[in-house]
């Protein structure tokens, strides 16, 4: 079965992805639970929130890993191609809509060597140009073209995020914070226009962490929407223009950074109280930074 | 010495059929963790359609038999390739995802149905090949009485083998298909992710392995001279063993395995017993699973912690 884009754009032009009532149950369990909101091109969207909030639920539901209870996804890549993500097989997400994704633990080829990382993210195209292998045995131009420019296109994110000396070396002979930008360099191979990071900055020093975000902002600058999940608040306050809550598998929250540090809510749930009781923590906040100022 | 060289001679021209066949079963394994029981069976197919379309060209009046066998081998591999396309499809993807014994029994299900639709559609009766390739390509002086012989067809085995062997391995190091091969192995659903479609990924591999299955098939043919539905049940089970002996998962691993239960199983038959070849082939499966379960070239699984 091939799948087809929508007929009619449904988004406004700055909106890339459309998470509308976006639910996921397992069993009794609501990991997520009726979650809205937009990720705009040109834009860095973080998704935070407590341990167990449903972020990477949230995710998976992108990224195909797991098929929302409830929910749509739209995602539009072109101005006359949108895509409903629920309804692509797990390839499909990422040939024909253009989202990548990394992983919380690195899942990166670790028998391959870098730039064969880097390779395999551009199967689809290299695929097609060799006639599905048998014109590339055969040593057509057309294929031999299109791995020389796989390769290149390898070759300039290796040298991008300072591998390329390492270019032959297994994955798994990396260290940590190598690994997590070769898993970034790895997703953007596939071509994207949504990448999704999980806890990219996990593990990594402050001098990688900020290495990261430079990373991170010229991704965004080339065009490629961004949306990450982060427990490092300092990351999330820096980088990213646009933040999401989720508390409980609910959204308590949206906006900018700015907005989304002030709002209460947001605050009570980072410092786990009931929902009554926001107000209270609230008061109390003042009344501490009434005395902190005075 | 002679005799012993001879021998050797004979040990790895078995062993470069085993070699072919257990390729599949290793990338297979490797690929999707299961074992394709079927695979043997695959071969013995491989072998009948090889006969079938020699006989074929010969009924058309193709005589020049370098030509003929060029047609047979192509048209063999492809057919073959597709019966091992239609195994995967039907019985084994439908069960992917499915706990882990149920692809197994359908794999025993499979060649227990190939088994029996080559005999019925076939006969039980042994096939027999009118020979097509006679003559030696080298023979010892015989000054001591014994004499060495190498037999085109040996040759031919024995280079159509590692002709094969090469290009098989050149796909599945340089091409993209090759890489995204390996990426599945490794983690299929991140592979996924990245764009690779996984379910073609591995019926190509079932392709791959069936179409070198028929080369095995065709080597066998030439050898022996005769086929009939039951060869694919010890001969799959030789090359699963010599699969197991070289590291299952291992590519190298298969090719060294196979020659090495070729070598084992000739040089028996020669200094001790013919009856007992099974008995010792097999022996070694039992002593490698307990002395070095991963096999010669097999990397030891490590539990990540």
């Amino acid at each position: 079965m091939t799948v087809r884009p929508l007929d009619a754009p449904e988004l406004p032009p700055e909106v890339l992805l459309r998470v509308e009532h976006l639910t996921m149950r397992f069993g009794g369990l609501v990991a997520v639970d009726d979650v809205s909101f937009d990720v705009r091109r040109d834009e860095i969207t973080a998704l935070i929130g407590p341990n167990g909030a449903g972020k990477t639920t949230v995710f998976n539901c992108i990224t195909g890993f797991y098929k929302p209870t409830v929910g749509r996804l739209t995602l539009r890549r072109a101005e006359d191609e949108s895509w409903l993500l629920e309804r692509l097989r797990d390839h499909e997400i990422s040939r024909a809509a253009g989202v990548a994704r990394t992983f919380q633990n690195i899942r990166l080829f670790g028998g391959m060597t870098l730039l064969e990382n880097l390779l395999v993210a551009q199967h689809g195209p290299l695929m097609r140009a060799s006639g599905f292998t048998l014109l590339g045995v055969l040593g057509f131009a057309s294929y031999g073209r299109a791995e020389r420019a796989a390769i290149d296109k390898a070759t300039a994110w290796l040298e991008r995020i300072g591998l390329i000396d390492r270019a032959d070396d297994a994955a798994a002979d990396l260290p940590y914070g190598d690994q997590r930008r070769l898993e970034i360099a790895r997703a953007m191979c596939t071509d994207p226009v949504l990448l999704c990071l999980d806890e990219p900055a996990a593990g990594l020093n402050p001098r990688e962490s900020a290495e990261l975000n430079t990373l991170l902002r010229s991704i965004r600058n080339e065009g490629v929407a961004v949306l990450l999940i982060e427990h490092d608040m300092s990351v999330v306050m820096e980088i990213s223009d646009h933040v999401v809550v989720l508390d409980y598998g609910k959204k308590i929250s949206d906006g900018s950074p700015a907005a989304v540090r002030e709002d209460p809510k947001v605050i009570a749930a980072y410092l786990g109280v009931e929902d009554e009781e926001v107000a209270k923590v609230e008061q109390e906040i003042e009344r501490i930074a009434e005395e902190s100022g005075a | 010495m002679e005799y012993f060289a001879q021998q050797l001679i004979n040990g790895v021209t078995l062993g470069s059929i085993y070699g072919l066949i257990a390729i599949g079963y290793t990338m297979v394994y490797g690929i999707v963790g299961m074992i394709n029981f079927a695979h043997g069976d695959i071969f013995m197919v491989g072998a009948f359609l090889a006969l079938i379309v020699y006989l074929a060209l010969a009924a058309l009046g193709v005589a020049f038999a370098p030509l003929a066998l060029l047609i047979v081998l192509v048209v063999a591999m492809a057919l073959t390739a597709l019966y091992g396309w239609t195994v995967e499809r039907i019985a084994y993807r439908p069960l992917r995802g499915s706990f882990r014994l149920a692809p197994l029994i359908s794999a025993i299900g499979m060649a227990i149905f190939l088994q029996n639709y080559v005999q019925v559609a076939q006969g039980a009766r042994v096939k027999p090949l009118p020979p097509v390739v006679r003559g030696y390509f080298w023979q010892s002086e015989g000054g001591g009485g014994f004499v060495v012989n190498i037999s085109n067809v040996q040759v031919i085995i024995v280079l159509t083998t590692i002709v094969s062997m090469i290009a098989f391995w050149l796909i599945v190091t340089r091409t993209s298909f090759g890489r995204a091969q390996r990426a599945c192995e490794q983690d299929s659903k991140m592979a996924a992710l990245l764009g690779v479609d996984v379910d073609r990924t591995i019926s190509l591999t079932f392709v791959m392995g069936a179409a070198l299955a028929s080369v095995a098939g065709l080597m066998y043919l030439l050898y022996y001279g005769v086929a009939d539905f039951y060869i694919g049940f010890v001969a799959g089970i030789k090359a699963f063993t010599a699969a197991v002996l070289g590291g299952i998962g291992s590519l190298p691993g298969a090719m060294l395995g196979g020659l090495l239960i070729g070598l084992i199983e000739t040089l028996w038959s020669a200094y001790f017993s013919v009856e007992y070849k099974d008995v010792a082939a097999f022996s070694i499966l039992v002593i490698v699973l307990i002395f070095l379960p991963s096999g010669l070239l097999g990397r030891p699984e490590v539990e990540k912690v």
